[in-house]
């Protein structure tokens, strides 16, 4: 499978923020979730992809062009969908689809037509009027209608009733039937991910934590719950988190199978969910 | 194709896919040569992984259920008729040995059990 998107060493450093060596790739016909809690740098790494602030070191190439000296073309293949869209307010959406569609040689009329009945949108009412679940939806219209081979999402579901999140998540994996295309998503919703995503990039202080198939991790990861007196916390292999209680000590591990033969029935073992892997590792060293 | 994928069972989804069209293949609801869908299909239907269902398919077409001919699909294989056999086999067996743990808890002797089933036989007949 060759890559869609390639980011390398990417560095950017802010005030009491900074993007450390940001690397992963998302092959093509896969979805991949960029995962994170608020302010590991999930938005930083989005909006370097889409060149809207300065990197300082590092690489992006989509479609193997980089993206700063082939930007046009880059961009009329990337559909973006941005967390609060912004057009203008007091403008018709049929009116900003026809500003918009000239710069993408690829526009789709038709699909453009057929997604704004599917999704119910009043064409002839301005932006403003708009809730933020339909601007969402009028921004992933105009997304998928300029036939994008990479969807790029910050943020999609954030503040999405479920109904259309449901919605919104079948829009996606339908997308890739057509084995060209990808979609990369932020989100710190992690249970949309956990469902459709393919791979997950986990972003933690700037950070990449791990960037690898989710199923291989949801089913190495694991947590080992145990009496506090059971288990030493260092005898755990894979470490990665813990907390403990009143009643217990509950520990993420990368190797819930490793952790199961040194420690056998002194403990419990269970799954661990995109969500406790977050969890753990931004927040477990110490006490609940 | 009939799949049910439980996010309570402990076991791995590519493993429920595997499990679950094995049987309809030995069972006989999926015949041989019926076409499966792609793995991209399958994985916007189940709202799961392509990578998911993929991994599925690779294990089922290793193990001899199905081929993949390139550019036409996927497929129910052609089975080995003793093959076949042998896994219908297993699972009578498997089915016995459950009836027989049951009856074993109800103290129901072989003698008791031999007797049913040859009624059951007749029932057939």
């Amino acid at each position: 499978m060759d890559n869609i998107l390639e980011v390398s060493g990417l560095r950017k450093r802010y005030k009491g923020f900074a993007l450390k060596d940001v690397s992963f790739a998302v092959p093509r016909g896969t979805i991949m979730g960029l995962i994170g809690p608020n302010g590991a740098g999930k938005t930083t790494v989005v909006k370097l992809i889409m060149n809207l602030i300065r990197r300082q070191a590092g690489r992006v190439e989509v479609f193997g062009l980089d993206n700063l000296r082939h930007e046009p073309e880059v961009k009329s293949r990337i559909g973006f969908v941005y967390d609060t869209p912004c057009f203008p307010p007091d403008i018709s959406l049929l009116r900003i689809k026809s500003a918009l569609a000239p710069f993408y040689p690829a526009w789709n009329e038709n699909l453009f037509r057929r997604l704004l009945e599917e999704f119910e949108l009043p064409a002839k009412k301005k932006f403003k009027a708009l809730s933020h679940g339909m601007k969402m939806k009028f921004a992933l219209a105009l997304a998928l209608a300029h036939e994008a081979e990479l969807v790029l999402m910050d943020e999609p579901t954030a503040g999405l009733d479920p109904v259309f999140r449901q919605e919104l998540l079948g829009k996606l994996s339908g997308l890739i039937q057509d084995e060209r295309k990808s979609v990369l998503f932020s989100s710190h919703i992690t249970t949309d991910l956990e469902k459709i995503a393919d791979h997950i990039t986990f972003i933690h202080e700037g950070a990449v934590v791990f960037s690898s198939a989710k199923d291989e991790i949801l089913e190495s990861w694991g947590l080992v719950k145990a009496g506090s007196r059971d288990i030493e916390v260092s005898d755990i292999p894979g470490l990665k988190g813990y907390r403990t209680g009143a009643f217990g000590l509950e520990a993420l591990t990368s190797d819930v199978a490793a952790a199961r033969r040194r420690l056998g029935p002194k403990a419990v073992y269970d799954r661990a969910s995109l969500e406790d892997i977050m969890y753990f590792i931004s927040k477990g060293n110490g006490h609940a | 194709m009939k799949i049910i994928i439980s996010n309570a069972s402990p076991d791995p989804i590519y493993e429920q896919i595997v499990r679950q069209v094995k049987s309809q293949i030995i069972n006989g609801e999926l015949e041989e040569g019926a076409a499966l869908p792609s793995i991209r299909k399958l994985a916007q239907e189940l709202q799961i992984s392509v990578i998911t269902t993929k991994r599925a398919y690779d294990e089922l077409e290793r193990e001899g259920f199905i081929d993949t001919v390139g550019g036409k699909g996927t497929f129910v294989a052609v089975q080995n008729k003793e093959l076949l056999r042998e896994k219908k086999m297993k699972l009578v067996e498997e089915k016995l040995a459950a009836a027989v743990a049951e009856a074993r808890l109800l103290g129901i002797g072989h003698k008791a059990l031999r007797e049913m089933m040859r009624l059951l036989y007749e029932e057939e007949e």
